[in-house]
């Protein structure tokens, strides 16, 4: 799944794919904006058929947490 | 419904305040750079009325242009519609006031608020009353005020928004032409990602804004983004869908301007190329219900499409509201 996660970034932010770990922070690792995170969560929603709740996204700061989530929610 | 009579737009006009708010001036005001607000929004300025003047005066003056391009006077005129969300006044409604500055005897006047896709909004109401029979010639006039209700302390949403009016008169066309499809809809459910409160006040409203004026707009941009992008393809598809046409037969898209990633997300989604989708916001911002006559007029006056092509217009927005229509360029 993290392999999964990871190829939607790559997409997503237009970042190598050796650049991502679960510990990279997606503002100060990689370059993302607020609305790069929502674009990349929009996708993350259609690949795995979930919903990402508001309150939830803006807890999301690493690409763990988001692996985290949709862990224990899909 | 039956469509006794074809309906399309015979004349289009629009009109912007002269003053221009750059994103330099922007940052001299709160904490912000050019460089952030390109890179989020694409929008470099926008133009701001004078204090003292009211936002019907861009109105009057598209809807005069308007007039003129459709080659028909003010008298002729049976319903005037103003979609706006930032009324001068709650009565009189815009489209009084306006109909007493053009003149427009005959017209019967009313105001319609669904926010930015209040255009669309509007030209499904008049499609309504042309295609019938009941109306000959209805002005629809986008006019919007929003440096007005404009929280000017708010970083995140100052920088988004301008003033300006845009018209069309619309009218019977000749069959196989004109308004092909029209769909609205909304979701009240998210409202509440955008308000600008009027008459009530709710601690909320209070607690998210940060100027001695509560009653200016306010938005939580992530969420009404997710929206957006998202029902600018479903908007799209719809009323190709419902004129059995595909994306290959438009010539292009204008939509409502709000945010160049927006734009860009919904491009995307929808597998189109840039170049099928108007866009002049980086000029002016969110101009709300005016956004897209105003496009559509730079469109046209730039020959960007000419009789028999296929448009779609598509708008989204406070309500959360959204439409679009797919309209056969008829002149």
């Amino acid at each position: 799944m993290f392999e999964k996660v990871k190829k939607i970034i790559v997409e997503q932010l237009g970042v190598e794919e050796e650049e991502i770990s679960m510990e990279s922070s997606f503002i100060d690792d990689l370059g993302a904006d607020s609305l790069d995170i929502v674009e990349l969560i929009m996708a993350l929603e259609e690949e795995f058929d979930l919903e990402i709740p508001d309150s939830e996204a803006e807890k999301i700061s690493t690409v763990g947490d988001i692996v985290d989530y949709i862990k224990s929610n899909s | 419904m039956s469509r006794i009579y074809s309906c399309g737009i015979l004349g289009l006009g629009s009109s912007l305040p002269e003053k221009v708010l750059t994103n330099f001036d922007l940052e001299k005001m709160v904490d912000t750079t050019n460089e952030w607000i390109m890179k989020r929004t694409g929008i470099s300025e926008r133009r701001i009325l004078e204090k003292d003047v009211p936002a019907h005066e861009l109105g009057v003056d598209a809807a005069n242009k308007a007039l003129k391009d459709a080659g028909i006077s003010a008298e002729d005129l049976d319903l005037i519609i103003v979609a706006t969300e930032t009324p001068d006044y709650l009565t009189p409604s815009t489209s009084c006031l306006i109909q007493s500055r053009i003149n427009a005897k005959k017209a019967a006047a009313f105001d319609l608020n669904a926010a930015c896709s209040g255009f669309i909004y509007g030209l499904t109401v008049a499609d309504q009353f042309i295609k019938s029979g009941y109306y000959k010639y209805v002005l629809l006039i986008g006019c919007e005020g929003l440096s007005k209700i404009t929280d000017w302390e708010d970083r995140n949403t100052c920088v988004l928004f301008g003033d300006a009016a845009g018209a069309a008169v619309l009218g019977r066309v000749e069959d196989g032409y004109g308004i092909m499809s029209t769909y609205i809809g909304a979701d009240g459910d998210l409202g509440k990602n955008i308000t600008a409160p009027c008459c009530y006040l709710s601690c909320e409203d209070i607690e998210v804004r940060t100027r001695d004026n509560k009653r200016v707009l306010w938005m939580d941009g992530g969420e009404v983004f997710k929206f957006a992008v998202k029902v600018m393809e479903h908007g799209t598809n719809k009323v190709l869908e419902q004129s059995n046409l595909t994306l290959e037969d438009l010539k292009l898209i204008v939509p409502h301007q709000a945010n160049i990633r927006i734009l860009d997300g919904a491009a995307k989604r929808l597998g189109v190329s840039k170049d099928k989708i108007f866009i002049n916001l980086h000029k002016y911002g969110n101009i709300s219900s005016a956004s897209i006559p105003v496009g559509l007029n730079e469109a046209y006056e730039g020959k960007m499409f000419t009789k028999g092509d296929n448009l779609v217009l598509v708008g989204f927005g406070g309500g959360l509201t959204w439409g679009s229509a797919l309209v056969r360029w008829s002149k």
